[in-house]
């Protein structure tokens, strides 16, 4: 059945700037809590600088767990964000409107998250920047370009930036709504951010070919991102990292979760913001019949990765492989993480009643994340567990106490600064709104009457 | 002689627009007309001047800048401290063009973002002639014209249904 409520300008204003305009006890509630679980992680994270990187899981030859896992999972869920609102705009897909926004702030702290992770990991992060920058002219020494350590920050600064910019320019609009419903120091502030933003014909122009330029120039950026991060693995000589296919199969991996995070974040936006007139089940739809293409593209990826390696049978190659695949607890995660990644999703996606079940897409888009959270580890652990034939320590990873309450915190910092985003900003952009309402035209059929926009559906 | 500013509020865009015409009809240039609205309308509803942009120049010049410091940085960086390794060429081009592609994009973006405000005329200090209700759903038609054409565009609006006429001295 397609139900449309028709909403004035000054309805929609309303609704959306419910939380922007007055604090909701719930609102304190969640952000409170989240607050404890960061300040917790934040604590971990002081006594791991205090007492070194022992009371973590990491030994040889396992130098990499928890963290580097944490930081490829965060930037993958960043990327879908921008991807999913880039590709919409270009298209001008009408159901774009309500998750754009939403995505594209998740792009952005799921991107600062993941660059906390290497800051973390290396346990005393001040040496990073000693590493990645020191760019002090005294010495006349500098880091190497040949290097994945500078590619990565450049990567992750660029589409930061350009993520930020991105979402600021579309936000501009709204800022002036905001003013103009405001008093007192926070109508001077929200008129600073709106720049005197006034909404001629010049400026919609402007904000419109902005959202397609934008979009195509950012485009790019997150394909390169994520295969630069891939290169991390894809050149060093870890067996099964060396893998020329590992840059399309981390960017389709990182759409994946990321597509499927969007879809968490909108589920749950439209319960805790009561956001019913905004966010209805076709546009729940539709972004399950693009994970269904999704992942089913990232799972022949996944089967490119195994078949490269059985085909050149090289022996380190297939120790990892059967390691992975055959020996606990490997093999479990391995076992869960193809079974929630795909095997029980995607099939459910097939039908009609899930995809436009709130309930049935929370919990399978959930069940994508920790499928993916599990396959980042799985490329990760095993492969660093037998990197050489002449492996000592026999031993696997434990994630120890501190790296499992610095991954909690790491989700509860994104969550938390989502919230803090919601009660500044509006999560849903509500010129884009306003603007699809107007698209609102009853479209006459026989004795039936369908709204225009649904004809998208 | 000095400028005024007039501006109706309109709850109904098509009298909005009507006011527009009427505007034009009675002589006054479209270069002087505005329109401000709470969110976009098709272009060229309201009849207004089509506004000429070069907003396109933003994101080459900025390529272009982006590009140059990616290729200073990183031919830079290896030029000043030679260092040899294996026999290879100093300066390693495939690892450098990651870089430059990271650094073109950034500044196309950057560039692109300021082009957006230049062309949008941002940021304005004052607000000058506006209205709150804008954001609400109302059509501000704005009218620049000498002051002793004032009375005439205010009748004008008035005519078209303003529900509200607003002045500002220039």
């Amino acid at each position: 059945m397609y139900y449309r409520r028709t909403l004035t300008d000054a309805q929609i204003n309303r609704e959306l700037l419910d939380v922007v305009l007055r604090t909701p006890m719930w609102w304190v509630i969640i952000v409170s809590i989240l607050g404890l679980i960061v300040a917790g992680a934040a604590s971990a994270f002081g006594f791991m600088m205090n007492q070194g990187l022992g009371v973590t899981g990491l030994q040889q030859p396992i130098f990499w767990g928890f963290f580097i896992t944490n930081f490829i999972f965060w930037v993958g869920i960043s990327h879908a964000g921008v991807m999913i609102s880039a590709i919409l705009r270009l298209s001008q897909a009408e159901w774009r409107r309500p998750m754009v926004r939403a995505a594209e702030t998740m792009t952005v702290f799921a991107l600062m998250t993941s660059l906390l992770q290497p800051l973390i990991h290396a346990g005393r992060p001040w040496r990073i920047f000693y590493w990645v920058f020191p760019y002090d002219w005294a010495r006349g020494i500098w880091p190497d370009v040949r290097s994945p350590l500078v590619w990565d920050p450049t990567a992750i600064i660029t589409y930061l930036t350009s993520s930020t910019l991105f979402v600021y320019t579309a936000l501009i609009p709204d800022l002036a709504i905001i003013r103009d419903r405001s008093t007192g120091w926070r109508r001077t502030v929200y008129g600073i951010l709106a720049l005197g933003w006034h909404g001629n014909p010049r400026q919609w122009k402007l904000q419109g070919i902005a959202g397609i330029l934008l979009s195509a120039l950012i485009l790019p950026v997150f394909v390169s991102v994520h295969s630069i991060v891939s290169w991390d693995f894809g050149v060093s000589l870890v067996p099964s990292w060396h893998v020329t296919v590992f840059a399309p199969y981390f960017v389709i991996g990182a759409v994946h979760s990321g597509v499927s995070a969007v879809v968490t974040l909108m589920i749950l936006m439209r319960k805790l913001y009561k956001l019913e007139n905004f966010i209805w089940e076709e546009h729940i739809d539709a972004v399950a019949r693009l994970l269904i293409v999704v992942a089913t593209a990232w799972l022949f990826f996944f089967w490119l990765d195994l078949v490269f390696a059985l085909w050149l049978r090289e022996e380190q190659e297939m120790t990892v492989w059967h390691l992975r695949l055959f020996e606990p607890p490997w093999s479990w995660l391995f076992l869960v993480f193809i079974v929630f990644s795909y095997i029980i999703p995607v099939p459910l996606w097939m039908f009609r009643r899930v995809r436009r079940s709130f309930t049935w897409m929370l919990w399978t888009s959930l069940m994508v994340n920790v499928g993916m959270f599990l396959e980042r580890l799985i490329i990760i652990v095993p492969a660093l567990m037998r990197k050489g034939p002449w492996t000592f320590t026999y031993d696997t990873y434990r994630p120890s106490a501190v790296e499992v309450t610095l991954i909690v915190g790491s989700i509860a910092l994104v969550v938390l600064l989502l919230m803090l985003f919601s009660k500044f900003f509006p999560l849903i952009p509500i010129w884009e709104e306003k603007e699809g309402q107007k698209l609102i035209d009853d479209v006459r059929v026989g004795d039936r009457v369908i709204p225009a926009l649904v004809k998208e559906h | 002689m000095a400028n005024t500013k007039l501006m109706g509020l309109f709850q109904d865009p098509e009298q909005a627009a009507g006011a527009m015409t009427k505007l034009k009809e009675d002589g006054f240039p479209v270069e002087d007309l505005d329109v401000y609205s709470g969110s976009p309308f098709p272009e060229g509803s309201f009849g207004e001047h089509e506004p000429e942009m070069r907003l396109f120049m933003f994101p080459l010049v900025g390529a272009l800048v982006g590009f140059a410091i990616g290729l200073l940085w990183t031919a830079g960086t290896q030029i000043s401290y030679p260092l040899v390794t294996g026999g290879k060429p100093l300066l390693s081009i495939p690892p450098m063009t990651i870089i430059m592609y990271e650094n073109t994009m950034l500044g196309a973006i950057i560039f692109t973002v300021l082009g957006v405000l230049f062309e949008s005329r941002l940021p304005r200090r004052n607000l000058g002639l506006y209205d709150d209700r804008i954001t609400e759903g109302y059509i501000g038609v704005i009218v620049d014209c000498p002051e002793e054409r004032a009375s005439a565009a205010e009748s004008a609006l008035q005519s078209a249904g303003a529900e509200e006429i607003k002045k500002e001295e220039g």
